[in-house]
C-alpha cells in the first residue's frame, strides 16, 4: 500500500501548458478518478507520475520523490496503462504480460523461472489461459484490455495509473474491466489513479473525483459533490441532468439542447 | 504478421535445425570451387585437420593448400560477414521498430563507400608502402564517421519523442550526401570506376585468414553486445513510452545497440564490400519461421545469416569461371525473389 502525492505539479510541452500546479494526495488503497474535457491535462498528469514527461514540482510515493529513483525502481512502484497501448500483432499474450517483469530483471539478465510462474499466476487470475499462446493480433478489444491490466499486475507496482481504461470497450466490457481493477485493488491494496470520460462510471467506481479544466483542478471530492449539472455545464459546456439513485450512485445523462419535437 | 501454421516446427527445434543448415552450408562451401581437391576428398581433408583424427584424404599438397588457404578463409569469412550483417539488420529492425530497415540505414554503407572511393581514387590502394591495407581502414573509418554524423544531426534536431524517426531521416540525408560525393569523385576519375564498382558490389574472392583475423574481434564484441540486448529489444516492441514506463532506458538502449551494430557492420563491410539484402532478408525469414520474439530471432539470424551468405557465395565461383560474379549481385538475385515470396506470404497471413 502506497500513497501518491502531487505537489505543485506543472507540465508543459514547449509553450503550451498542460497542467498548472496540481496538488493532491491519493491515499493508500484509494481510487482517484481524473475527469475533465479533452485536453484538460488528465493524461499529462498521469504521464508525469509515470515518468514519461518532464514536469516541475514533485511527485511523491510514500513521501519520497519519484524522479530521484532509477527507471526500474520507479516502474516497480508505478504501473501505467496508456490510453491506446501498442500491442504488436505477432507478440503472444504470454510474452506481452512477461514484459511487466522488466523492472525486476537486470539490464543484461533474463526473466527467472519465478518471473514466469508469477506471470502464469496473473494470467490464470484474469482467466486469460485460453489466450496465453495466441498472438495479440487475433484477440478482441476486451481481451486486449485485460492483457494490458495483466501486464500492469505483473509489474507488482502498488500504484496503478489507468489512462482511459474503457475507451475502446462496449458497455459490458467496460463494466468487466472496471470491476476487475476494483477487485484487484481490494485484493492487493492498490492505489489507483484513472482518467475517464464516462462520468457515471467514474463516479461509480472511484472514491473521489478531481475535475480538471485547462490544466487547473477546479473541483475535487466525492461524486455527489463534483458531479453537479451547473459545474459540468460550466467546464464541459454540456447540458446534462444529474440523477441521484437511492444507493448513492450519481447518474449523468446528456440532454438535447434543441428540444425534441 | 502471423506466421503460417504449416511453417511452424516446435520452436525449440529451430536452433538445432539452424546448426545443421550452417554445417551443411559450410561443407558445401568447402567442397565446391573451380580449383582444389575433388569434392569427395574435402570431408576427409577437413577431418584430418581435427585433433586426434588422422584420415588420408588422398588430396595432393597443392590441392590441400588451395582448400586451406583459398577456399576455407573464404567460407569462414562469408559465414562471419553473413552472420554479422543479419544480426545487425535484425537489431536495427528491433531498435527502430521498423521491419524494413537494414544495417546500412544510418549511413554505414555510404560512408564506407566514400572512404573506399577516396583511397582508390587517390591511388593509395596500390601502394605497398603502408603497413596495413588502407582500403578496409578507410572504409571502416568512413562508415563509422557517417553514422556519427547521422547520430549527431539526428539527436540535435529531434526531440526525445521523435528521435528515432529523425535519426532515420538523418541517415537518409547522410547516405545521399556520401553517395553524391562518391559519384562526383568517380565522374572525375572514370579510370577507377571498375575497381570501385567491384568493391561496392561486394567481394569475398580475395578473402584471406588475415581478413578473418581482422574482423573477428569486432564481430565478437558487436554480436556479444547485440545478443545480450535481445530481451530488451522485446521490451522496445511496445514503443518508447511504454518501454520507458516499464523501466527500460530507451535512449541508452538504442544508442548502445546502434553503436554495436555499426561497429560490427563497418568492420565486415571494410573487408567484404557492400553486400546488400542479407541484413533484411535473413531476419525476415527467421521471423517467419520461428516467431517474432527477438530472443529467438537474434540467435537464429546469426546461424541462418552465416548459412545464407556461404551458400550465396557458391554460385559466384562457378557461374562465370574464371571470372567472379560479385556476391552482392548473387545475394540480390537470390534475395529479391525470396523477399517477394516472404512479403506475399506475410500479406496472406496477416489480418
Amino acid at each position: 500500500m502506497s500513497s501518491l502525492s502531487f505537489i505543485d505539479v506543472s507540465v508543459s510541452y514547449g509553450r503550451s501548458v498542460a497542467v498548472t500546479s496540481f496538488n493532491d494526495t491519493v491515499h493508500p488503497g484509494e481510487w482517484l478518478c481524473l475527469i475533465g474535457p479533452n485536453g484538460a491535462g488528465k493524461s499529462s498528469l498521469l504521464r508525469s507520475a509515470a515518468g514519461l514527461v518532464t514536469y516541475s514540482g514533485s511527485v511523491l510515493v510514500d513521501g519520497s520523490p519519484l524522479n530521484l529513483r532509477s527507471a526500474r525502481r520507479r516502474a516497480a512502484l508505478v504501473a501505467h496503462v496508456p490510453q491506446s497501448p501498442a500491442m504488436p500483432d505477432d507478440m503472444t499474450a504470454f510474452e506481452y504480460v512477461l514484459l511487466g517483469r522488466n523492472p525486476y530483471v537486470g539490464y543484461f539478465g533474463q526473466e527467472t523461472k519465478q518471473d514466469r510462474m508469477m506471470v502464469q499466476r496473473v494470467i490464470e487470475r484474469l482467466d486469460l489461459q485460453p489466450f496465453a499462446t495466441r498472438p495479440l493480433g487475433t484477440l478482441s478489444g476486451g481481451e486486449r484490455q485485460r492483457l494490458v491490466i495483466a501486464r500492469a499486475l505483473a509489474q507488482e507496482a502498488p500504484i496503478m495509473l489507468l489512462d482511459e481504461p474503457t475507451a475502446a470497450l462496449d458497455i459490458g466490457h467496460q463494466q468487466q474491466a472496471l470491476e476487475l481493477v476494483d477487485s484487484l485493488r481490494r485484493e492487493h491494496g492498490f492505489t489507483v489513479v484513472s482518467a475517464m470520460h464516462d462520468l457515471t462510471l467514474a463516479g461509480l467506481y472511484s472514491d473521489r473525483l478531481a475535475l480538471l479544466h485547462q490544466g487547473h483542478c477546479v473541483a475535487s471530492g466525492p461524486a455527489q459533490e463534483v458531479l453537479k449539472a451547473e459545474t459540468l455545464s460550466e467546464f464541459y459546456g454540456v447540458s446534462v441532468s444529474v440523477h441521484h439513485e437511492e444507493d448513492g450512485t450519481v447518474v449523468v445523462v446528456p440532454r438535447r439542447t434543441v428540444p425534441l419535437a | 504478421m502471423i506466421p503460417n501454421k504449416e511453417l511452424q516446427l516446435p520452436r525449440s527445434w529451430w536452433t538445432p535445425v539452424a546448426c545443421i543448415v550452417v554445417g551443411c552450408a559450410f561443407l558445401f562451401g568447402a567442397m565446391i570451387g573451380p580449383a582444389g581437391p575433388v569434392w569427395w576428398r574435402v570431408p576427409g581433408e577437413l577431418l584430418d585437420h581435427l585433433p586426434w583424427i588422422s584420415v588420408h584424404s588422398g588430396a595432393s599438397n597443392l590441392e590441400s593448400t588451395v582448400l586451406w588457404q583459398i577456399r576455407m578463409p573464404r567460407v569462414v569469412l562469408a559465414g562471419i560477414v553473413g552472420a554479422m550483417l543479419s544480426l545487425a539488420g535484425a537489431s536495427f529492425q528491433g531498435v527502430f521498430r521498423n521491419p524494413l530497415v537494414d544495417p546500412y540505414l544510418l549511413g554505414v554503407a555510404g560512408g564506407a563507400g566514400l572512404g573506399a572511393t577516396v583511397v582508390i581514387v587517390t591511388g593509395r590502394a596500390a601502394s605497398s608502402s603502408w603497413p596495413i591495407d588502407p582500403l578496409p581502414l578507410a572504409a571502416f573509418v568512413g562508415g563509422l564517421l557517417a553514422v556519427l554524423v547521422t547520430y549527431t544531426v539526428g539527436s540535435a534536431f529531434g526531440s526525445s519523442k521523435t528521435s528515432s524517426a529523425t535519426l532515420v531521416l538523418a541517415g537518409v540525408a547522410v547516405t545521399s550526401l556520401a553517395t553524391a560525393l562518391q559519384t562526383f569523385m568517380l565522374q572525375r576519375n572514370t579510370d577507377v570506376v571498375r575497381q570501385v564498382y567491384s568493391w561496392i558490389l561486394g567481394r569475398l574472392s580475395t578473402a584471406t585468414w588475415g581478413d578473418v583475423r581482422l574482423v573477428l574481434p569486432y564481430v565478437i564484441i558487436s554480436s556479444g553486445v547485440l545478443l545480450w540486448h535481445r530481451r530488451l529489444l522485446d521490451v522496445l516492441r511496445v514503443g518508447d513510452d511504454e518501454a520507458q514506463s516499464l523501466g527500460a532506458r530507451v535512449t541508452r538502449i538504442r544508442l548502445t545497440v546502434v553503436i554495436a551494430a555499426t561497429l560490427g557492420t563497418a568492420a565486415v563491410v571494410s573487408v567484404s564490400g557492400l553486400i546488400g539484402f542479407v541484413g533484411i532478408v535473413v531476419p525476415h525469414v527467421v521471423r517467419l519461421l520461428a516467431g517474432s520474439s527477438y530472443r529467438r530471432i537474434l540467435p537464429l539470424t546469426v546461424l541462418f545469416g552465416a548459412a545464407f551468405l556461404i551458400i550465396a557465395d557458391i554460385p559466384g565461383r562457378i557461374l562465370s569461371d574464371p571470372a567472379e560474379t560479385p556476391i552482392g549481385v548473387v545475394t540480390a538475385f537470390l534475395g529479391a525473389p525470396f523477399f517477394i515470396v516472404v512479403l506475399r506470404s506475410r500479406q496472406g497471413t496477416s489480418r
